[in-house]
């Protein structure tokens, strides 16, 4: 019992201290940006730059505030967030499987590796012309492009993760009298998942930029359709809104992986500290 | 080249013909592509008896060892182990993303595992530890996880390969202690191999020395337990085991 308070009431001081500085240094990153935004609203308010080209900040705010109670940002950000989701899922999906493949047997590395090899070197945005010809212009071009997007940094990460695996460690396992199977699940893919994170944190981030693309090309709803669509009747404050928007979604998501990632990876030394700390936050 | 005629399962299960409880090589040959590592090897192994396995690097003693805990899936000869074996490497070889616990449970099929890893880990003196991250775990700590895990399967033979050579003086002196009690409370049969002469003298009853894949020396150690580094019949050994190994110490 003694040892246990001990050893909780530690990381809680170290903690405490470190939030103070953190905070300070909080502060300091936000001074520059608040900064631009002051300098920038100034500029537009002598009418020392054209808003019809550059919108001031208030501008960009009541477009947002007009985009939100019209449901005109909500109704395309939810059509975008589809589109990432399902493409992302998928390539996520495939991605995994044949790294997996590919990881786990020599035939799988065989069939599949020097393939996605070849096709990965393919920017697959030029893909765009041959999926719009293939599947139209509606939902399905941009799913299949964000998805084969993802695929590939979850493919090779994978695969590099289950390949790098200690050998030591998995001989260790087998002198314990586990089967094949649970040998691949208790040592390989959790000693692969460090890296398939890696890969998933790149493919969320192609994932969006994919989609931004395809919504330029040809899109009747989006993020990117709103933006397009601001383009054609000169609204720059919408075109903004939308910027924000993405970089916003892209800065989220990424998050979330972080999240996942300390999650799952409570183990390694360098998150070992903030689990201990999570109980006390 | 006879067949193998007994060897434990690993990945697979293959037939498996269980000796009493001691090992029984014969004609054991190893080689890797050049000369034979091992060389038509004869070796017994008493139940209950603790035998340490000296030799310089590449004499085949590591060879032999992974041998016998069915780690290496070709050798020519006959190798007759019990089923229930456990081995210790230099270093822990611990599933990180595993909790200490589960790690010791790891391929435990009959039971409660928290309960008999916890047994384990307490005789070890880790109970505190059972539920933290091994990359936290000091050398020593470590290695006595690694130990518990070995012990919790309850084997007849345990195979220990160099497993304090990557400890410091004082944390392999307390290992070293801990396991001379845990074989002598346990029914164990252990094959130690090592480099240190001194850590074969401390804890073995027999030691077996290869040279060159072959056994160039077989010495009781008929010492008094606990044993003590000054004793005249120690030295006396330390002398002969050195010469063996082809080490000429100046007497001082």
């Amino acid at each position: 019992m003694a040892s246990a308070a001990v050893s909780a009431a530690r990381p809680q001081q170290r903690a405490a201290s470190f939030n103070s500085g953190a905070f300070l240094t909080q502060a300091h990153r936000f001074t520059m940006p608040v900064l631009i935004l002051i300098v920038w609203q100034a500029l537009d308010s002598f009418h020392l730059i054209n808003s019809r080209l550059m919108p001031s900040p208030v501008m960009v705010a009541e477009s947002f505030w007009q985009l939100l109670v019209t449901g005109q940002l909500l109704g395309n950000l939810w059509a975008s967030l589809v589109r990432v989701g399902i493409g992302l899922g998928i390539g996520v999906v495939l991605g995994t499987g044949f790294g997996v493949f590919a990881g786990l047997s020599r035939l799988g590395e065989d069939t599949v590796d020097s393939t996605l090899q070849m096709v990965r070197t393919l920017p697959h945005l030029a893909l765009i012309p041959l999926f719009i010809l293939w599947f139209g212009i509606g939902e399905t071009p941009k799913i299949a492009l964000i998805a084969l997007g993802a695929l590939f940094p979850i493919y090779l990460n994978l695969f590099a993760g289950i390949r790098s695996v200690d050998r030591k460690i998995i001989e260790a396992a087998s002198t314990l009298n586990l089967t094949h199977a649970e040998i691949i699940w208790n040592v390989v893919l959790p000693g692969a998942l460090p890296q398939f994170l890696v890969g998933l944190r790149y493919s969320v981030g192609i994932a969006w930029l994919t989609l931004v693309v395809a919504e330029q090309v040809n899109a009747n709803s989006g993020i990117g359709y709103l933006v397009m669509n601001a383009r054609d009747f000169l609204e720059t404050d919408v075109i903004f809104v939308g910027l924000i928007i993405y970089a916003l979604l892209g800065l989220i998501t990424d998050q979330m992986v972080r999240i996942i990632e300390r999650r799952a990876l409570a183990w390694r030394p360098s998150f070992v500290g903030t689990q201990s700390n999570r109980g006390a936050l | 080249m006879t067949a193998i005629e007994t060897r434990a399962p690993v990945l697979d299960s293959p037939r498996v013909t269980t000796a009493e409880s001691a090992v029984s090589i014969r004609g054991l040959t190893r080689s890797f592509g050049g000369p034979a590592i091992l060389n038509n090897l004869d070796l017994e192994l008493e139940a209950g008896s603790f035998t340490v396995l000296l030799g310089r690097s590449g004499s085949g003693k590591s060879t032999l060892l992974r041998t016998l805990a069915g780690l290496d899936t070709a050798p020519a000869g006959t190798v007759s182990v019990p089923r229930e074996r456990a081995v210790v490497f230099q270093e822990p070889r611990l599933l990180p993303w595993k909790r200490v616990w589960r790690n010791v449970a790891l391929g435990l099929r009959d039971g409660d595992p928290r309960a008999q890893a916890s047994a384990a880990l307490d005789e070890l003196g880790l109970s505190h530890r059972l539920d933290a991250w091994p990359l936290t775990l000091s050398g020593g700590e470590a290695q006595r996880v690694a130990l518990a895990r070995a012990l919790v399967r309850r084997p007849k033979l345990m195979l220990l390969d160099e497993p304090f050579a990557a400890l410091d003086a004082l944390t392999r002196m307390r290992m070293q202690a801990l396991v001379a009690k845990l074989w002598q409370q346990h029914d164990l049969t252990v094959l130690l191999v090592t480099h240190d002469v001194d850590e074969a003298l401390l804890l073995g009853d027999r030691a077996v020395v290869l040279i060159d894949g072959q056994i160039g020396a077989d010495i009781p150690i008929n010492l008094e337990r606990p044993r003590r580094h000054g004793d005249p019949d120690f030295i006396r050994l330390r002398q002969q085991l050195l010469a063996t190994l082809g080490v000429d110490e100046v007497a001082g």
